[in-house]
């Protein structure tokens, strides 16, 4: 359903800064594979979901989603294929508006904007009805603005938005990262239960290996701008923090110990 | 008495200009773009609509309108400028701005233009109205009623269709493009196009006000437009001063008109006071200053009293 080909991109180039991150990833998703990608700094995790979603554009290569090339579509006309879920808490939702009011932007995913009221009556009682499934009180506070939540609540709250028009395929950027590990959990629970409900098609970036292994039918791991490890089904159930660590360590030598890779 | 009536002209003065502030409401708070281009716009706004009664001889009410579209394409050049050509924000305004300081000389011919003997709104009304003897009245009295009431239904007009718009699903979008961009491009939507429209309506309903101001004063001046943006902000935070919680949306909105009217009653009691005209830019920029600063004031007191150094 999704087909990435020989992407290339470096950044800031002919200046000092320049940094080539990814040098031909090639990757392929079936319908309703949840996939995990783990790897180091710099590594190229989150410039590739960066590509998927349109903040960049590659400088060689092509996304194919469901046969469509999108590899040059803007970023906002490709939204409507795609959720998305961001390490920063503040990133999903505007922080001024109430919770009714990003749900309703987000139920619009793709729509034509008109002069219609922005929120409707019979809306809210979906909304009411969803986030009665995340459990976590927000049911009540419909007009709450959204700045005066917590990092946890703001992080579930996107991801039922990411949902709420079923996208072909849901980007998951270190959603957890920003998070205490208590939340954390809670969050990646509740992402895979929404992952699961509504059949969706996932890629979710972590630096955690625990998480990568726990979560998904499949795991990639990347290093220095490629897929050096890609693993699923039988197998990856089987692997272990040691297996990746071994993987890791045999293709990056001695960098491992100064990497923000987290062990637990 | 001398003091009372200045209050009234205050007043009526207050809401010809609150136009002016809920444009700059709609960039500087729902839009978060300090628009500059708005002292241009502003005086293109009189410009247009004094030319175009004293050469042209169009309908003054017309020339509201037309002075509002002038203003509009003013907002879009802006937003041209910055979402298109990727010019920052405060210079986009400021080059719209300063391109409009000559196209205004151009569109009136000269620095000013007056509307004395001149058909205005104004005067309209006043054909259709007794006579203030007839009233019991002095001749400024009824003048003043009549700005009053010219800058009440203008205002409260306003004030009704920027409640509908923002309310729309475009208008949600205008607002969360203010807050997040990111988040309203997750969501499908054309940040640039939003920013534009924003920027359109500011613009537009600043023109707005500088045509109510230009034909309630009796001229147009190309410099009349210097030191609009300050003044929208004066009037956006006294309002937000008086209604320190407002409600919703319709009352934040109220406040700025009766914030543009407060700042004007200021000025009046400053004037009567004795402050000279030459320093009123310098009290208004010191007033504004100290307003948008008690917020972080306030932040740093807490801080140190929760024992940051």
């Amino acid at each position: 359903m999704l087909k990435i080909t020989d992407l290339y991109k470096t950044f800031n180039p002919g200046t000092v800064n320049e940094k080539q991150v990814l040098k031909g990833v090639d990757l392929e998703l079936k319908d309703k594979d949840f996939v995990t990608v783990i790897g180091g700094n710099g590594a190229g995790k989150s410039t590739i979901l960066n590509m998927i979603a349109g903040v960049h554009y590659p400088d060689k290569g092509s996304i194919v989603l469901e046969d469509e090339d999108i590899t040059y579509i803007p970023e906002y006309k490709r939204a409507k294929y795609l959720g998305r879920v961001f390490q920063d808490p503040m990133m999903g939702t505007a922080s001024n508006m109430a919770i009714e009011e990003n749900l309703a932007l987000a139920y619009r995913r793709g729509d034509r904007r008109g002069f219609a009221w922005g929120i409707t009556k019979e809306e809210k009682e979906i909304y009411v009805d969803k986030l009665k499934e995340l459990d976590l009180g927000l049911e009540d506070r419909l007009t709450t603005k959204v700045g005066l939540l917590s990092g946890g609540q703001r992080q579930a709250l996107t991801l039922l938005m990411a949902a709420l028009r079923k996208p072909k395929l849901l980007l998951l950027d270190e959603h957890t990262a920003a998070l205490d590990p208590k939340t954390a959990e809670k969050v990646l629970k509740l992402s895979e239960q929404i992952i699961s409900d509504n059949a969706l098609t996932a890629l979710m970036v972590t630096h955690n290996m625990k998480n990568a292994i726990q979560y998904g039918n499949r795991l990639i791991m990347m290093y220095d701008g490629r897929i050096i490890y890609d693993v699923s089904g039988e197998e990856k159930r089987n692997l272990k923090v040691n297996d990746l660590l071994e993987k890791f360590q045999s293709v990056s030598g001695g960098e491992f110990a100064n990497d923000r890779m987290m062990l637990s | 008495m001398n003091i009372l009536m200045a209050m009234f002209g205050a007043v009526s003065q207050g809401l010809v200009w609150a136009t002016l502030a809920l444009g700059v409401y709609v960039t500087f708070r729902i839009l978060n773009f300090a628009d500059m281009s708005c002292e241009g716009s502003f005086a293109l706004g009189g410009s247009i609509s004094a030319v175009l009664m004293v050469k042209l001889g169009f309908n003054p009410f017309l020339t509201v309108i037309l002075a509002t579209l002038g203003g509009m394409i003013a907002g879009a050049i802006t937003g041209f400028l910055h979402t298109k050509l990727k010019i920052p924000a405060i210079l986009s305004g400021i080059l719209t701005m300063i391109g409009l300081y000559s196209i205004n000389l151009r569109i009136m011919g000269q620095a000013n233009t007056s509307l004395i003997g001149q058909d205005t709104m104004i005067t309209i009304i006043r054909k259709i109205l007794p006579t203030p003897e007839v009233l019991g009245i002095k001749d400024s009295t009824l003048q003043t009623w009549v700005v009053l009431g010219i800058g009440f239904v203008f205002t409260v007009v306003v004030i009704g269709l920027i409640y509908w718009y923002f309310g729309t699903e475009i208008g949600c979008c205008i607002r969360a493009t203010g807050n997040n961009e990111t988040m309203v491009r997750a969501q499908g939507v054309n940040t640039d196009v939003m920013k534009i429209l924003g920027l359109v309506i500011s613009n537009g309903l600043i023109a707005l006000s500088g045509a109510l101001v230009t034909q309630s004063q009796g001229f147009a001046d190309v410099k009349m437009g210097v030191g609009a943006i300050v003044i929208g902000l004066a009037s956006i935070v006294i309002g937000e001063v008086i209604f320190l919680r407002p409600r919703n949306f319709a009352s934040r909105l109220l406040s700025i008109m009766i914030g543009s009217v407060i700042y004007r009653m200021i000025i009046a009691l400053v004037l009567q006071l004795g402050l000279n005209t030459d320093d009123l830019k310098l009290f208004t920029a010191i007033v504004v200053a100290i307003a948008l600063s008690i917020p972080t004031l306030k932040k740093n007191r807490a801080a140190t009293r929760k024992g940051a150094v």
